[in-house]
């Protein structure tokens, strides 16, 4: 067990420092010139060099990442060349809004979705079935943005039931939530009903069944706890859906988070700021991944053999 | 802009009491309340000798002060921290009279030395300031600009309410110049004390003072109760808040949680308010420094040739794209706006013929066309208006292919002599610096524009009008102001002789506001502070 967690942390490693080279090198070949940016449109050309002497950028590839990579085993994640200020400061104050968004997002999906999955299997080949599953294929298909708009519009703006955008209290938590939960909870809808249907066929649900106990019983306390496993173990895989939705959601309402960041600075061509923003999203992603791999391992032991 | 002449002819002969051209401030306004103002994008910095976007230009005007200022609403100049100046009768001293009490927010009073300082740290290259290039006539600015020197040697403070300018090359726009929130005079220990973070714990001599700041959300700019010009500014209180997209910022004023939405009316919606009374009344139109062109590289084949670029210059269907734009622009003519002074009346550019282009271009031996690429920042309403010119080239038998790109990428493709044959500077397009028609040559028009990296897109680079510019900057005289825009307007004329540029046209501005704001409507165009200038205007309820 140990060796196998200290071999998938192993890899973790590797695959950041993947992803560091691959986003720094990519955002080095961007036709954009950081420093023409900085230096505004009325810089003297030499104005111009002095900055990009000031940032290193005058050097190699190389050594400009080798100095990134340096900074970065230190906790340094650089210095945001339009904010002026440390990336690791703006990225530590949004995440908080980001982790609670994310967790407000995880609880909806899998309320909508888990119910959804439960009564659709109960209801198997039914109209309710059918209908179920195309509210899930909408709900996986349908554009964040739309569906953010869409719900602002209707239980914000036309209803007043929640406050247009912003943060703070629990119901600005509510409307992005949703919408972001609405698109996992597609997924899982259903993958909850194929997960029920199977262990609705399982020969400890008949023998439940033969006891003599109630349908809600059955269903509630022999059937859910062992269909949902499996679907848990996906949660640490939804966080890299979430990281690619936060970025339209949080800008949709105004969510303060690390996505609304992340959209800024590609628009203004903010490197450090995306480079920060790209390996925190990684290091959650890689993380998500290894709790997957772990609950995965608890719950069904035969994978430590393979 | 008679004015601008007439109070700058004044100054030269006289010191210039300040209450002579003060602003007279609306009667019916009162002290007091809070206002919310909204921006979808975070505030980058305060620090004026950095802020160089539109939304942290007018809240760096209303936290810092400069020696001189425009009167609210217009572009007028009037003295700010300078109490009067003169200016010697070569044009190459200026000497500024202080302001007695002025104090800094953190109750230190303001000294000659302080301005001193803060041209000093403006130019010096470690600030990394994007508007130091506006200080080179300032004698010493190379030395200082190539580390040679720590101090400008032509900035000397003279006694503490006493500062001296020595200029090494006479300089028409100076005094324009140093009212650009560059020129802002900033405490040396409070700059020292927050290190690289004074961009985030500014303190000025403004009309307010920066309160909270929760990064990511929102700012908080609480009134300078010892401001030193008496009863300024009305309000308590502005809360800025980011991170809300235009269309939400706009639900939210509709719903009078929302006093001006920072960015605008979304253009989607844009019909829809202007259709209704009770919102289009609350809605203030105004012109801006601002001219959106299309841009000819004069060294790629054809656009090398003159008669290709009148041609596109007749081929170009302004009135339907301001359509595109529902209608929130006039179509422009030449280079300057319509409200900038230089601007040449009379002159009703190149009519559009797309039969008379034809023949041109087939004069110039292009009767079946060329193909050609066009250069678009990739936002609405940008890739339609490029749909529209794709068409108008059509019609002339040009077909131009669109290259739709992020607008650092346009922005970069711009800058080398052999990449983009066209750019359609929608989203990037110039808007003056300060309102004077030096400011629409140099980097866009200019020779010094026209290298690597530059802002000359078209790669326009024609000796003699360079030459003429530098004669007409030379003229300080104030007498002869008018013979130096005659120059200017000369300049603007022979450049469309030229044709490097499709003037298309002159957006217009547009400022929501809720009910209960109150103060006259050019202090919601202002044209130097946008949106709406915080030190004026006041709440009625």
């Amino acid at each position: 067990m140990a060796g196998f967690v200290l071999q998938r942390l192993f890899q973790s490693l590797l695959i950041l420092l993947g992803v560091s080279i691959i986003t720094f090198v990519l955002l080095y070949w961007l036709p954009a010139d950081p420093v023409r940016q900085i230096a505004g449109r009325s810089a003297t050309p030499q104005t111009v060099e002095n900055i990009r002497q000031q940032l290193g950028l005058d050097q190699p590839l190389w050594a400009q990442y080798w100095r990134y990579l340096t900074g970065l085993v230190q906790g340094d994640l650089g210095r945001s060349y339009l904010q002026k200020t440390e990336v690791s400061t703006l990225i530590a104050s949004r995440l908080p809004a980001s982790l609670l968004l994310m967790a407000g997002a995880i609880f909806a999906e899998l309320l909508i979705g888990l119910s959804m999955g439960i009564i659709a299997a109960l209801r198997r080949g039914t109209t309710t079935d059918q209908s179920l599953m195309i509210i899930s294929f909408i709900g996986v298909s349908a554009p964040q943005f739309v569906v953010g708009l869409l719900l602002l519009y209707v239980f914000a703006v036309q209803l007043g039931w929640f406050p247009i955008g912003g943060y703070g209290t629990f119901s600005h938590l509510v409307l992005p939530s949703m919408t972001l939960g609405i698109l996992g909870s597609g997924w899982y809808s259903r993958m909850m009903r194929s997960s029920m249907i199977e262990v609705l066929r399982q020969d400890y649900v008949r023998t439940a069944r033969a006891k003599g106990l109630t349908r809600v019983r059955v269903i509630f306390r022999h059937a859910l706890p062992n269909a949902i496993l499996p679907i848990v173990a996906m949660i640490g895989i939804d966080i890299g859906i979430f990281m690619g939705g936060i970025v339209v959601v949080e800008s949709v309402f105004g969510w303060p988070g690390i996505g609304q960041l992340a959209w800024q600075a590609i628009q203004r061509v903010d490197i450090p700021i995306i480079m920060g923003v790209t390996l925190v999203s990684a290091t959650a992603i890689v993380i998500g991944n290894l709790l997957a791999d772990l609950i995965s391992l608890l719950i069904d032991p035969r994978i430590r053999t393979r | 802009m008679k004015n601008l002449i007439a109070t700058t002819a004044m100054a030269i002969c006289i010191a210039l009491p300040a209450a002579a051209e003060s602003y007279q401030p609306d009667p019916n306004a009162k002290p007091g309340g809070n206002i919310v103002i909204t921006y979808k994008d975070d505030v980058a910095t305060l620090d004026p000798a950095i802020g160089y976007d539109w939304q942290n230009w007018s809240m760096i005007k209303s936290l810092f002060d400069g020696l001189m200022d425009y009167v609210p609403g217009t572009t007028d100049l009037r003295p700010g921290l300078a109490e009067s100046y003169t200016i010697s009768d070569d044009g190459m001293v200026f000497t500024f009279q202080l302001r007695a009490g002025v104090k800094f927010h953190n109750g230190r009073e303001m000294t000659a030395e302080d301005v001193v300082y803060s041209l000093n740290r403006v130019t010096n290259p470690k600030t990394q300031s994007p508007g130091a290039g506006f200080f080179w006539s300032i004698k010493g600015y190379d030395a200082v600009a190539s580390g040679d020197a720590e101090t400008l040697e032509g900035v000397t403070a003279i006694d503490p309410s006493t500062v001296q300018i020595e200029l090494s090359r006479p300089d028409a726009t100076f005094l324009h110049v140093m009212a650009l929130n560059f020129a802002s005079v900033v405490p040396q220990e409070a700059v020292e004390a927050a290190g690289d973070d004074f961009g985030k714990k500014p303190v000025g001599t403004g009309a307010f003072s920066l309160g909270d700041w929760t990064i990511g959300q929102s700012l908080v700019f609480a009134k300078n109760q010892d401001y030193w010009r008496d009863g300024i500014p009305y309000l308590d209180q502005i809360t800025f808040e980011v991170g809300q997209e235009p269309i939400v910022a706009l639900l939210r004023l509709q719903n009078g949680e929302v006093d001006v939405p920072g960015d605008g009316i979304p253009p989607a919606k844009f019909q829809e308010v202007m259709a209704d009374p009770a919102q289009a009344d609350r809605v203030v139109e105004g012109g801006q420094l601002h001219t959106g062109y299309i841009t000819l590289n004069t060294q790629m084949p054809p656009f090398d040739n003159a008669v290709v670029r009148r041609a596109v210059n007749m081929a170009i269907n302004k009135e339907r794209i301001i359509q595109i734009i529902n209608g929130r622009a006039v179509p422009a003519t030449q280079p300057l706006p319509p409200s900038m002074p230089g601007y040449t009346d009379g002159y009703a550019g190149y009519a559009f013929d797309p039969e008379a282009a034809k023949a041109m271009l087939a004069d110039a031996g292009f009767a079946d066309g060329f193909e050609t690429e066009l250069y678009v920042m990739n936002t609405d309403p940008n890739p339609r208006i490029a749909q529209a010119i794709q068409q108008d080239l059509a019609s002339i038998g040009i077909t131009a292919g669109i290259k739709s790109l992020a607008q650092a990428n346009v922005i970069a493709a711009g800058g080398e002599a052999d990449q983009a044959p066209m750019i359609w500077s929608g989203g990037m397009a110039w808007i003056a610096d300060f309102p004077d028609a030096a400011n629409f040559y140099g980097p866009i028009l200019g020779c010094s524009g026209a290298v690597q990296g530059g802002w000359n897109w078209s790669w326009y680079c024609n000796e003699a009008l360079d030459a003429k510019s530098t004669e007409a900057d030379a003229i300080v005289d104030p007498g002869r102001a008018d013979e130096r825009l005659e120059m200017w307007s000369e300049i603007y004329m022979e450049i469309m002789e030229d044709a490097p540029w499709v003037p298309v046209f002159n957006e217009q501005r547009y400022t929501m506001k809720s009910a209960r704001m109150g103060g006259a409507d050019a202090l919601y165009v202002d044209p130097v502070s946008i949106p709406v200038n915080y030190d004026y205007v006041f709440v009625t309820d």
